[in-house]
Parts: C-alpha cells; structure tokens; sequence
C-alpha cells in the first residue's frame, strides 16, 4: 500500500461515486437533507479512522470533538455572523485546540486509561452545554442560528440542495487531505507508530508527537464534521456530545473497516442507508436488525457479506 | 588510543532499594567488536535500556562521540547513531520488508516530516532499500507482511532495520537468541559481514557466537563490570570461570 504507484482504478472509482452523490440532491430533492446530514457524519467517521484506524488510538469520546465544532460553528452564527465558510473554520480551530489539549492526556496510559479519558471528556463537555442553557439553550437545543449565503451568493434552501453540496464538497476535499497525508512519508510514520511504537521510537520515530498530530488532526476534522451538521440541520441539540454518538461513529467504522482511508465514509453510507431502510419497515425495532447485521459483520467477516460467493 | 565512539562513566541505576547497574564504566572504539555477557540478572538489558534511553539513569553519564546524551529521548539518540536490536523481533507488523526500510531510511534522511509525495517517488531510498534487501537475503520474501516472515527472515530484517538507521554504534540484542539452527548460519554471516566502521555492543548468551564474533569481551554481573579484556584474557580468568563460563561452557558445548 505504501508502496503502490497505480491508482488510476481507484481514482476512477472514488470519482465515480462522488459524482453520483453530487447528483442525487438534484434529482431526488426530497434526499438532499438525508444526503447532507450523511456527508457529515461520513466526514465525522473519517476522523475517526485517522485516530482510531491509523495511529491507533482508542477513542470512546470522539464526539467531544464533534459537538465541540457544532457548538462553535453555532454560536458562532447566531451570535457573530451568519457566514458559513467563516463558521466552518471557527469550528475546525475551536475543536483543534480541543484536541490539543486532550492530546496531554491520551500520551500517558495504555487503551484503557485513553477510553476513559476520552469518554471522560464528552461527559464533562455534554454537562457543560447543559448547565450553561443561557448560550447553548441546554437541554432545549441552540436554537434561531440562520445561515447566510454559501460564498455570498448561493442560499440555504429548505430543501437542503445547498446544504448538501457544500457538506459534499467538504468531505470530498477532507477526504484527499487525509489521503494525501496518510499515504505521505508522514503517514508512514503514523502507521509504524500504531504497529509498533517501541520499535518506532528506535528507529528515531518520536513517538509522542506523531501521536498528538494524529489526535489534533482528527479533532479538527471533527470539529469541522460538527459545524457541517450544525449549519446543515441548522440546529445543535445536547445529542452531540453523547455516548451514541460517540458508538456509533465507531460502529461505521467497524463496519467500513478502519485503516484504509474510505471505510469511515463507506461505513457511514452503509449504517446511514440501513438505518433509513430498516426504519422505514420497522420504526420501534430498527435497533434490533442493526444489531444483527453488527454480529453478522463480526462473524462472518466484512468480505464474506459483500462476497457471499467465497463463502464456501 | 582513538578516541571511545561510545563511553559511560559511573553509569547507575536503581530501582528503589536495588542497584540493577552498579557504577559501569565502558568504552566502544570505533569499530569495536565487544560483547557484554553475564549470567541471567546481570543487569544486561537494564545496561541496554539506560545506553538507549527506554530509561532514565540513576547516576553517572553516556557519552556519544563525546557528546553528553544522558538526558535524550530515545528518538534523538537514534538520529545520532546509537541504534539497537531487539531479543524479540519488534516489527511493523502491517508492513512488507521492503515498506519497512522504505520507511526507517526514509526516517534517516529526514523527508518523514512530508506530508505530501510519497516514499514511493523517493528513487534513491528505494535503491538504498533494494541495497540493504539483497544484503539481507530479505529480497525473496520483500513483498510480505512481516508477520508472515519465517522466524530466521524477521531476526534478518531486524539487524537490517538498524542497519537502514546508519548508526556509529549498533546494540545487537541475543541476535541468534531462539533461531533455529538451519536458519542459523545466516545470520552468523550477516553479522560477519557488518559494516567495519560501526562499533558494535553485543549481548549474547551464546558463547560460540560471542568467542568468535568479538575481540573484547565485558563480563557483567550484580550489575557491576568483574572483568574485561580480550576473549583469551576473559576465558583464562578464574573469577570469570567461577560465575559464568564454569556453568555456561557445557551449554554452548
């Protein structure tokens, strides 16, 4: 993989698929809602596999980093101004800093003290929104942000078709960062990192900084995944900073498979789409059938459901 | 006399009330062939975690071409030369032989901090990679994970990963420790084969490999040197004989 020079089927295939997302909203509008809320969670499970699925670290609080960007991004429009762009990067910059200063704390222990350090994080961060409700609204929701023209000239419509180019084009562009840099000589580091860092360090790795870059980086991204749910829905709710969400972004990533650039994102289409599917037949059980096709995922094996013909 | 490429001075550690490095004092010329043995709790490893920095010492001082390094982290150690091996291969178990070295000599010449391009447009590392392969006899099987390899081929690449760090003093950790003997003798030429000009520390059990690899030998034991000299020196004294070789000759027999 390192290594490898021929991308020209999978540049074909990435473009592809992107292509098709861009045109869904326009002609299924009544999917463009769906389809922005999905590109930012999609973005949201990306940062999750840079800090999970590349430089190893066990995070059961990442969304303390996503409700952080939604709470910035926000604020930052009901109370400053409406902008989107200019919200977006307040919410990349509020969750970095975040990142940055929990990186002191997942350098020290071992997986299990960073579980509990990161859900620690969320917890505190979730009590917080709620005790302050004369900013965040607490337990009612931020409420009455209103978003300005995207580059001064394209509207929110109600629709979502606005929103949801723009929450694609931010996953597209996010996703050929983390690409680029994960398959860079930088990543390489990351990736001897996670596989060994005492053998990492003896070959002049430091070891402490890749680590905090990995988790800062992914905190942006984050934060950016944040504020793109928060501008898009045009609401942030407590729901943000909570342990579901926190799982569930692990769930698509198990289920896209971490470590390889794509699985946050193909994870998150795939737990977005059947989630909207078995909700539509079942609406009071849809939580039992996810469960289901989770242990059918671990016990079969990713390959064998999408091969089932390799089976036997 | 040259000058030591590698010197401790009074080097100390204690855990508590145990004094596992008692006061050692070494010297590594360039070139130096020099083995480190002792019975087991001699205090070899501990020695070789305070040289490289895994801990932090007690008391005392290493010096790096006589460069003060006592306080240095682990990596800025191995970026000026002080590089080991491990007793139990550490690996990148994700990655092939050759994306391994890719990556250390990458690390080496200091492009790791890119965070663009890609190790595979870097021409002249790969050529030093496909060097170091072909040195190895690693270019067979380059192309698999490294938790593939056979035992014999990861003892290889470990010795080829210190190697891709071009250190000034190599620590090579019980190098043939639990290899089998038909993968042996490969790596008894490849360490032969060594680069004259790197100093090197080896920690060996194996008595055969250290009376014919080294020609200065370090008896630790209690943490403290009992005696040093040259192998014939070492093997004729009595002192040695009575703690070590007396029981340690009828295992390498």
């Amino acid at each position: 993989m390192l290594l490898a020079t021929d991308r020209s089927r999978e540049r074909l295939i990435v473009g592809f698929l992107f292509a098709l997302a861009f045109v869904v909203p326009w002609l299924m509008p009544s999917r463009a809602l769906f389809i922005a809320e999905t590109a930012g969670v999609a973005l949201f499970a990306l940062s999750l596999d840079l800090v999970l699925g590349y430089a190893g670290i066990v995070s059961l609080g990442h969304a303390a980093f996503f409700g952080v960007g939604a709470y910035a991004a926000g604020l930052f429009a009901r109370f400053v101004m409406p902008d989107p762009l200019t919200g977006l990067a307040v919410g990349i910059v509020v969750a970095a800093l975040a990142g940055l200063v929990c990186s002191l704390t997942i350098l020290r222990g071992s997986d299990l003290t960073r579980i509990m350090v990161t859900l620690a994080v969320s917890l505190l961060l979730y009590e917080l929104a709620n005790r302050f409700d004369a900013i965040t609204g607490g337990a009612d929701g931020l409420q009455g942000m209103s978003m300005g023209p995207l580059l001064g000239r394209f509207e929110f419509d109600l629709q979502g078709q606005v929103p949801a180019t723009y929450a694609l084009v931010v996953l597209f562009l996010a996703l050929l960062l983390v690409r680029r840099v994960v398959r860079s000589p930088l990543g390489a580091t990351l990736l001897a990192v996670r596989d060994n860092p005492l053998r990492a360090a003896a070959v002049g790795i430091p070891v402490a900084s890749r680590l905090a870059f990995a988790y800062v980086f992914g905190a942006a991204l984050a934060g950016a995944a944040g504020a793109l749910v928060a501008q898009t829905s045009g609401f942030v709710s407590l729901e943000v900073f909570s342990i579901e969400r926190s799982a569930d972004v692990l769930l698509m990533l198990v289920i896209g498979g971490a470590g390889w650039v794509y699985g946050g994102v193909l994870g998150a289409v795939a737990f977005k789409v059947l989630n909207e599917l078995i909700a539509g037949i079942t609406p009071q059980y849809w939580t039992f059938w996810m469960g289901l096709f989770l242990l059918a995922i671990g016990l079969l094996g990713r390959e064998r459901i999408l091969r089932p013909w390799t089976l036997w | 006399m040259s000058l030591a490429v590698l010197r401790t001075e009074r080097l100390e550690k204690r855990f508590g009330g145990i004094v596992a490095t008692d006061s050692v004092s070494l010297s590594l010329a360039p070139g130096a062939r020099h083995a480190l043995i002792g019975p087991n709790g001699a205090g070899k490893t501990t020695l070789v975690n305070l040289l490289t920095g895994v801990l932090p010492a007690s008391a005392g001082a290493v010096y790096l071409d006589e460069v003060d390094i006592t306080r240095l982290p682990v990596h800025r150690r191995v970026a000026r030369g002080m590089v080991r091996t491990f007793q139990i291969s550490q690996l990148f178990r994700s990655l092939s032989a050759r994306e391994t070295l890719a990556l250390v000599v990458g690390q080496r010449r200091g492009i790791t901090l890119q965070w663009w391009g890609s190790l595979a447009h870097e021409v002249s590392v790969l050529e030093r990679v496909d060097q170091l392969l072909e040195e190895f006899r690693l270019a067979s099987v380059c192309d698999r994970r490294t938790d593939q390899l056979a035992y014999g081929k990861r003892r290889l690449l470990e010795i080829a990963i210190a190697l891709a760090c071009e250190p000034r003093v190599l620590l090579l950790d019980e190098p043939v420790a639990g290899v089998p003997a038909g993968e042996r003798e490969e790596i008894l030429q490849t360490l032969a084969a060594l680069p004259a000009q790197v100093s090197i520390l080896l920690i060996e059990h194996d008595m055969e490999l250290v009376f014919g690899f080294s020609r200065f030998i370090t008896v630790l034991v209690n943490g403290a040197v009992l005696a040093e000299g040259e192998p014939a020196v070492i093997a004729a004294d009595p002192r040695v004989k009575a703690v070590y070789l007396g029981s340690g000759a009828e295992h390498a027999a």
